[in-house]
C-alpha cells in the first residue's frame, strides 16, 4: 500500500453494510429452530429464595433455571461471585433467577408475569455512603490497594502545614447507551453450542462457557455479530448472557436468542462506578502543595466482577498528570445491593481525573493562580518517576500542547472578556476551563504477559489475500480498518487485499479482549511484526501462515501487593478547554467552544481517530453535567434514554482538536492507545468552565441544572 | 385487513391493528435496515417515512397506515440521493458502529429533500431525533453538509 503516512485516511472496510443497513447485527439474524429467551429477575434487593412456583407452561415453552447449569454457578471473570441463575440468595434487583424459553416473545412476557416467587427478605445496602459506613462489616470490602509515602512522614508534614485542605468528591454513574442494545444467540447443534452477539471480548465469553457447561474446547465456539458500540459495556456483561442462553439451548436443544429491550438494558446491565473520592492537602502560605493523601471508594454493586481492576486504574491515576510530593493514596471496592458496575471507556481513571482536576482546581484559587498556570507547576516530565515507582520514561509533550491550546483558544483574552462580560450580565455567565489528563495504554502492570499472552495469526491465500485472524472486535471504533492497513503498509499490498471477516473462535487464536485502549498498539504491533514475517517468507500462489506471540518488554516490573512498578508501558496525553455559558436563571448549559489536543505515539487513521475524538469528547462532556442516572432502594430510576439524557445533535458543538506526533518505539508505526483517552478530559473541563462562569467550586459530577440552581441559592442565601 | 405500499409495492397483512410498524417491516417483510434501539420513540434508529414524512416506526400501530406510502432504507438505496449519502457519510467519518446510521441517513434525506442547503443549526436541528452514541455527531453533520453541496439541485427533485 502505497501510503506516504499512515495516517493518511481510508475508506472503512465495513462502511458499504453499515450505511445502507444490511449488515446483520445479532437481532437482525434468525436461524432455524430458533426460540427466545427471556429472564426472570430478583424482584428484591437481598434476600434469600424460599420457593419459586411456575405458571403452567404451554407446549413448546420451558424454564431453565440453576439446576441445568452442566458447569459450576458462575459467570468466569475474575472471582467466583456472579451466579449465572441466582437459586439461593440475590443480590440485587434485576439479578438473573431463571429463563423462560419459548417461540413468542408476547407469551413469554405475559408467563413471566405469572411466575410466583416467595423471598426472605434482608436489609440490603443500597448505596455507597451507606457502605463506606459498614465497610469493616465483613463482605463489604471486595477489594482494596494501598501505597505511596509512609502516613508518619505525611503527618509530619500536615503538622508544620500552613493549612490542611480536605474536599469530598463524589461522581455519578455513567451508562453506556450503545445505539444496539446487548444480545445474544446460542445456536444449538448436536456436537456443538455455537454461541454469537454484541460483544467486545470472544474469548472472555468462551472461558465462560467453558466452564459454565463444563464442556471441551471443541464443544463451543464464539462468534462475533456486527456490534452496535460497546464502550466497556460489551466487554464483561455479554460472558453471562452468552452462559443463559448457552445452558439454555443444552437444557431445550434448540437454538435460543436474548435481546434485551432498551429499558432492560438501562436497568440491568453494567455502568461506570459511581464514586466518592477523598483529598487531604498540605499547603504552605503561597498555596504550593507539600503533601497529598487520597482515598477513593467504588461502588461495586452486588458483584466484584472487574471492580478491582477498575480500581487499580482509578488509583494509578489519583495524582492525574502531577508531580505530587510526598503522595499517598488508598482505594476500595464496596458491595452495595444495586446492579453490578463493570467497564466503561476509562475504566476508574475518569472519576480519578474529575476528583483530581477538581481538587487541583479549587487548591489554585487558594493560591491565587490561574488553574492552567497552577497545574503546569507540577506537571510531570519525561524521566519523573510515577506515584508507583514507575518511570516516565518517554518524552511528554504536554507543555507544548498545552501552549498551543491556548492559542488556539485564545485563553487569555477570553478570560478577560468574559470576566467584563459577567460583570455587565445579570443571567447569563460564561466561563473558560482546562483539564489535563493522561492514559495508561494496554492491562494494568503485568496483564499482557500474565493473563493475556496474545497471540496472532495472518494466513494468506493462494490468490494474495492476506487474512487477519484475531479475536478483537469491531465494535465502530474503526480497528477492522485501522488494523488491516497497518497489515497492508507493511507488507506492500492494496488494503483491499486485506481482509478481516468477524472473529470466530475457531478460527482464531486469542489475541485478546478488546479493551483498555491495547488493540492498535499491542495486537497491531503484533500484527506489524507478523506481516514483516511473512513478507520476508512471501511465495506467490501457495497459502501461507504466520504466527506471531506477545513479547513483554521488561520495565520496572509490577508488582500488585506493594502497588509499584510501572503500571503500563506507555502513556497518551491530553488537553482539554472548553467554554460554556450558563443562564443562571433556568441553571441550563450551553456548550460554546471545545478545543482538544492529544498526543497517542502516531495516529493510524486521522478520520478513524477523529471520530473517537469527537465521540469520546462527547460522551466526557455529558459525564460532566447532562447524563444522571440514580439509583434508589436499589432500583435504577433510569429506565429511558430521554430519562437519562445522553447528548443529541443539540447538544454538542464543534470540537476544535489537533493531534500530535510522538512515535512509541513498541506500537506500530509508533502507535499508543486512543479510545478511552479521549473521553477523560470532558467532564472536568465542563467543571472548570461551570466554576469559572459562576465564580463558584463544586464537588460533584455531573453538574446538572438542579445542582447549578442549589448552588446559587446557597450563595444567595450566604450573601443574603 | 390492511393495506398499504411498501417500498412502491403493494402489500396486505392481517397482523393486529396495534402490532408496531416497525415489527412488520422486520419480522414480515425481512427487511433489516429498520433497526430497533429503544422502542419508544427516543433514538430514531428505526425512522422510516410514512407518506414523505420522516417517523419512528417503534410507534406506529399499522392499523393507523391504511393506504399509506411507507419507504425504508432499503426503499431508497437504489436513488441518486442516496449514492450522495453514501459517499459523503464514507469521506466524512460519519459511521462508526453503524447502527444509527440507516435512521441517520432517513433523517439526512429527509431534511436535504426539505432545506437542500441547510445550516450547520438546520443540521443539527434536523438530526436531533436520531440517537448517536459513536460519533459526537459532528462528522455526520458534516456528512449532511457535503451531501448538500454535492447534491446540488438534486434533493429538490422528488
Amino acid at each position: 500500500m502505497d501510503l506516504k503516512d499512515i495516517s493518511t485516511s481510508v475508506p472503512r472496510k465495513d462502511h458499504k453494510g453499515k450505511v445502507s443497513g444490511q449488515l446483520a447485527y445479532i437481532s437482525d439474524v434468525k436461524v432455524e429452530n430458533m426460540v427466545y429467551g427471556v429472564l426472570y429477575r430478583s424482584p428484591i434487593a437481598y434476600g434469600k429464595i424460599i420457593s419459586i412456583q411456575l405458571p403452567n407452561l404451554p407446549e413448546g415453552y420451558e424454564a431453565v433455571g440453576a439446576e441445568d447449569i452442566p458447569g459450576p454457578n458462575y459467570v468466569k471473570i475474575i472471582k467466583e461471585d456472579q451466579p449465572i441463575f441466582a437459586n439461593d440468595w440475590v443480590n440485587y434487583i434485576g439479578e438473573p433467577i431463571l429463563m423462560l424459553v419459548g417461540g413468542d416473545l408476547n407469551i413469554l412476557y405475559s408467563l413471566l408475569d405469572e411466575v410466583k416467587i416467595e423471598l426472605e427478605e434482608h436489609q440490603a445496602i443500597y448505596t455507597l455512603d451507606k457502605a463506606i459506613k459498614q465497610k469493616s462489616v465483613p463482605g463489604v470490602n471486595m477489594a482494596s490497594y494501598e501505597f505511596g509515602e509512609s502516613l508518619e512522614i505525611i503527618s509530619a508534614i500536615e503538622l508544620k502545614a500552613h493549612q490542611i485542605i480536605e474536599e469530598e468528591y463524589d461522581t455519578g454513574y455513567q451508562e453506556h447507551v450503545y445505539l444496539e442494545p446487548q444480545g445474544m444467540l446460542a445456536i444449538y447443534k448436536e456436537d456443538e453450542i455455537v454461541v454469537q452477539g454484541s460483544m467486545q471480548c470472544l474469548y472472555y465469553i468462551k472461558n465462560a462457557l467453558l466452564s459454565a457447561l463444563a464442556c471441551g474446547d471443541d464443544d463451543v465456539r464464539v462468534v462475533q455479530s456486527p456490534t452496535g458500540g460497546g464502550f466497556g459495556g460489551k466487554e464483561d456483561y455479554p460472558s453471562m448472557m452468552a452462559c443463559h442462553v448457552a445452558v439454555a439451548a443444552k437444557a431445550v436443544k434448540k437454538s435460543v436468542m436474548l435481546v434485551f429491550d432498551r429499558s432492560e438494558d438501562m436497568v440491568v446491565t453494567t455502568k461506570r462506578h459511581p464514586a466518592k473520592l477523598k483529598y487531604r492537602t498540605a499547603i504552605d502560605k503561597d498555596g504550593n502543595i507539600l503533601s497529598m493523601c487520597v482515598e477513593i471508594f467504588l461502588d461495586g454493586g452486588a458483584n466484584v466482577g472487574l471492580s478491582s481492576v477498575v480500581l487499580q486504574r482509578a488509583l494509578i491515576n489519583s495524582a492525574g498528570v502531577y508531580k505530587i510530593p510526598h503522595f499517598h493514596s488508598k482505594g476500595y471496592v464496596l458491595k452495595t445491593n444495586t446492579v453490578p458496575n463493570g467497564a466503561f471507556r476509562g475504566f476508574g481513571a475518569p472519576q480519578s481525573f474529575a476528583g483530581i482536576e477538581s481538587h487541583i482546581g479549587h487548591l489554585s484559587k487558594l493560591a491565587n493562580i490561574d488553574p492552567i498556570e497552577y497545574k503546569r507547576k507540577y506537571l510531570v516530565k519525561q524521566g519523573d518517576p510515577t506515584i508507583t515507582k514507575g518511570n516516565f520514561r518517554d518524552p511528554i509533550l504536554m507543555e507544548e500542547m498545552i501552549e498551543d491550546l491556548l492559542n488556539a483558544s485564545d485563553y487569555k483574552k477570553k478570560k478577560v472578556e468574559f470576566q467584563t462580560f459577567n460583570q455587565q450580565n445579570q443571567r447569563y455567565k460564561k466561563g473558560i476551563g482546562t483539564s489535563l489528563f493522561l492514559h495508561g495504554c494496554g492491562f494494568t502492570g503485568s496483564g499482557e504477559r500474565d493473563h493475556i499472552k496474545a497471540t496472532v495469526k495472518l494466513v494468506k491465500s493462494k490468490d494474495g489475500k492476506v487474512i487477519l485472524k484475531i479475536s478483537n472486535s469491531d465494535m465502530g471504533q474503526g480497528i477492522y480498518t485501522t488494523l488491516s492497513k497497518i497489515v497492508a503498509k507493511e507488507l506492500d499490498i492494496l488494503y483491499e487485499k486485506v481482509l478481516y471477516p468477524d472473529p470466530d473462535t475457531k478460527e482464531v487464536p486469542d489475541s485478546g479482549p478488546t479493551v483498555a485502549s491495547r488493540t492498535t498498539m499491542i495486537v497491531g504491533k503484533l500484527l506489524q511484526r507478523a506481516a514483516k514475517k511473512l513478507k520476508d517468507q512471501w511465495q506467490s500462489g501457495v497459502e501461507q501462515e504466520v504466527v506471531e506471540h506477545y513479547v513483554h518488554r521488561e520495565m520496572i516490573p509490577w508488582d500488585e501487593k506493594t502497588f509499584t512498578g510501572d503500571a503500563y508501558p506507555a502513556y497518551s496525553w491530553g488537553v482539554n478547554i472548553v467554554e460554556v455559558e450558563v443562564d443562571t436563571l433556568t441553571g441550563n448549559l450551553k456548550l460554546e467552544k471545545v478545543y482538544a489536543n492529544y498526543e497517542v505515539g502516531k495516529v493510524i487513521d486521522d478520520r478513524v481517530m477523529k471520530g473517537q475524538i469527537d465521540g469520546g469528547l462527547a460522551q466526557g462532556l455529558a459525564y460532566g453535567y447532562l447524563e444522571k442516572m440514580t439509583s434508589r432502594e436499589g432500583k435504577i430510576q433510569q429506565k429511558s434514554i430521554s430519562d437519562y439524557g445522553p447528548p443529541t445533535s443539540l447538544d454538542v458543538v464543534t470540537i476544535q482538536s489537533k493531534v500530535f506526533d510522538n512515535p512509541y518505539a513498541d506500537g506500530p508505526y509508533g502507535a499508543k492507545g486512543a479510545g478511552e483517552l479521549t473521553l477523560i478530559g470532558g467532564a472536568p473541563a465542563v467543571q472548570a468552565a461551570i466554576e469559572d462562569a459562576l465564580q463558584t467550586s463544586f464537588q460533584q459530577i455531573p453538574i446538572t441544572p438542579e445542582v447549578i440552581i442549589e448552588s446559587l441559592w446557597m450563595r444567595e442565601g450566604e450573601e443574603g | 385487513m390492511i393495506k398499504f405500499t411498501l417500498n412502491g409495492r403493494k402489500v396486505e397483512t392481517d397482523a393486529p391493528a396495534t402490532a408496531r410498524l416497525l415489527d412488520l417491516i422486520r419480522e414480515e417483510h425481512l427487511l433489516i435496515g429498520t433497526k430497533e434501539g429503544c422502542g419508544e420513540g427516543e433514538c430514531g434508529a428505526c425512522s422510516v417515512f410514512v407518506n414523505n414524512l420522516l417517523q419512528n416506526s417503534c410507534l406506529i400501530p399499522i392499523g393507523s397506515i391504511e393506504g399509506a406510502d411507507i419507504v425504508t432504507i432499503e426503499g431508497i438505496m437504489e436513488t441518486e440521493q442516496f449514492k450522495i449519502l453514501d459517499e459523503s457519510y464514507s469521506i466524512a467519518g460519519g459511521v462508526q458502529c453503524g447502527y444509527c446510521i440507516p435512521g441517520m441517513v432517513m433523517a439526512s434525506a429527509a431534511l436535504l429533500t426539505k432545506n437542500p442547503n441547510p445550516s450547520e443549526a438546520e443540521i443539527r436541528e434536523g438530526i436531533s431525533g436520531n440517537l448517536c452514541r459513536c460519533t459526537g455527531y459532528n462528522m455526520i453533520v458534516d456528512a449532511i453538509s457535503k451531501a448538500a453541496k454535492k447534491g446540488d439541485g438534486l434533493w429538490q427533485r422528488k
